[in-house]
């Protein structure tokens, strides 16, 4: 046997799970088993040794892609392959799109989900850098209550969210770009799957003239968590988008982020890495825009 | 504490009474005694243990046993028809598609996913595909073949 010893549970209803989670009156670590991409290695490793395992696989509330018409929900618990062959999210989360094929591989995307890899809080992880970009809206449920958070504030550092103990994450409430938008993700990787060394993803809209109306640009692995360069977005909404201007743009990249350095990749590395995807993934949204 | 489990395996229904703890790979290895599934990383990395759950393939030492209970498994052993090797598994001894095949039932079983999604993957999709199967003899490229061979026999 590779992990330690723990009791399962395998609630049906969300109501079931939070009161599982909620009981804490002993000293007892409880953990919420989703996809189990991440916990189940981390288990086998002993990194993690919960005590009670809580697995949320069967709780069909969950599940699922719903379009809302300028937003587009999805069930924490709904698989990664699933949102990524979802033709809603093709069509109106083509950021989410572009990202999903370098998170991990097939076969962990059939069983990993998107709510599981967004409550790991991986600085490096695609989907948490995806809904930090978009600013996506998390809904959450505990035993005695509801919130909405944003996904900006929710990444607060290395691994770690703004989920009080008891928390639930069950919705992830992406917001859609009306108009003429395109959109890009890119990342540099020691082989693909495996962990991102620098990523990033840019959305844009543009006017009928062609003027940059809006800008959503983040980069992965260049901090203790997923980063919004607000900075660079300031820089092109309202102008016409030139490769000049973009690379004049991306300039202060390497100033706005705070990598550190890894085995795979130093600082240095990365901040340079940085702004040439960035600026990668800013040609690629344009070109997507303008038909 | 033990768990009881139920799942079909290559069309057979089995059960047994599992740790909470055992892996998905570990109950078809050790309770059922497949051990045609192998397991290489144990942490979703190498793809040795990929079978399919519930048609489609994942890797089966990063689920619990328990986890599957209830659902449909196939396993290398579940894809040959009496003595009659399957497409996959023939193109894979054609085109000498391994050397000393450590990875090769994770190879087949996601090489017969992938045909079911893509009935004719080019030489590139199937490169992209073998991302999550690791062959450390750097034998990629009869691998390669083989799927491409085994995609054609598999549409007839």
């Amino acid at each position: 046997m590779k992990a330690a010893e723990f009791e399962y549970f395998r609630p049906t209803t969300l109501d079931e799970a939070c009161g599982l989670l909620a009981d804490t009156g002993d000293d007892a670590d409880r953990c919420l088993l989703a996809g189990g991409q991440t916990l189940v290695p981390m288990m086998a490793m002993r990194l993690a040794r919960p005590t009670h395992l809580i697995d949320i696989n069967r709780i069909t509330e969950l599940q699922g892609i719903r379009d809302l018409g300028g937003s587009v929900e999805i069930g924490a618990g709904t698989r990664q392959r699933a949102v990524e062959k979802d033709p809603i999210t093709r069509r109106k989360l083509p950021l989410l799109a572009a990202a999903l094929p370098h998170v991990g591989h097939h076969q962990t995307r059939n069983r990993g989900t998107v709510g599981g890899s967004i409550v790991l809080g991986d600085a490096s992880a695609e989907i948490p850098l995806v809904a930090l970009i978009l600013n996506a809206t998390l809904i959450i449920h505990r035993r005695d209550g509801r919130r909405e958070t944003m996904a900006d504030g929710f990444f607060e550092g290395p691994m770690m969210t703004a989920l009080e103990p008891g928390d639930i994450l069950t919705t992830i409430r992406f917001p859609v770009w009306d108009g003429t938008t395109g959109s890009a993700f890119h990342e540099v990787a020691p082989r693909k799957g495996d962990y991102a060394l620098v990523s990033a993803g840019a959305q844009v809209a543009l006017d009928a003239n062609g003027t940059c109306i809006r800008a959503a640009i983040g980069v992965g692995g260049c901090a203790p968590t997923p980063l919004r360069l607000q900075a660079v977005e300031d820089a092109l909404v309202g102008q016409r988008l030139t490769d000049a201007l973009i690379t004049q743009a991306i300039a202060p990249v390497p100033d706005l982020i705070d990598p550190e350095s890894s085995v795979h990749a130093s600082a240095a590395y990365r901040r340079r890495a940085a702004p040439q995807l960035v600026q990668r993934a800013l040609l690629d949204a344009l070109s997507e825009a303008r038909p | 504490m033990s768990v009881s489990v139920s799942m079909t395996v290559n069309g057979e229904a089995v059960s047994g009474n599992v740790e909470g703890r055992t892996l998905l790979v570990q109950f078809i290895r050790e309770h059922l005694g497949l051990t045609g599934t192998h397991v290489g990383c144990d942490t979703s990395q190498c793809g040795a243990c990929v079978v399919h759950i519930n048609g489609t393939s994942k890797k089966s030492c990063t689920t619990l046993a328990v986890q599957a209970d209830g659902a449909d498994i196939k396993t290398i052993e579940g894809l040959a028809n009496g003595d009659e090797l399957h497409p996959m598994q023939a193109a894979f001894r054609e085109h000498h598609g391994l050397q000393c095949g450590f990875c090769t039932p994770g190879m087949v079983m996601s090489a017969v996913d992938l045909v079911k999604e893509n009935p004719s993957p080019s030489e590139q999709e199937i490169r992209d595909w073998l991302e999550g199967n690791l062959c450390r003899c750097t034998g990629y490229h009869n691998i390669v073949k083989a799927i491409k061979a085994g995609a054609e026999a598999m549409r007839g």
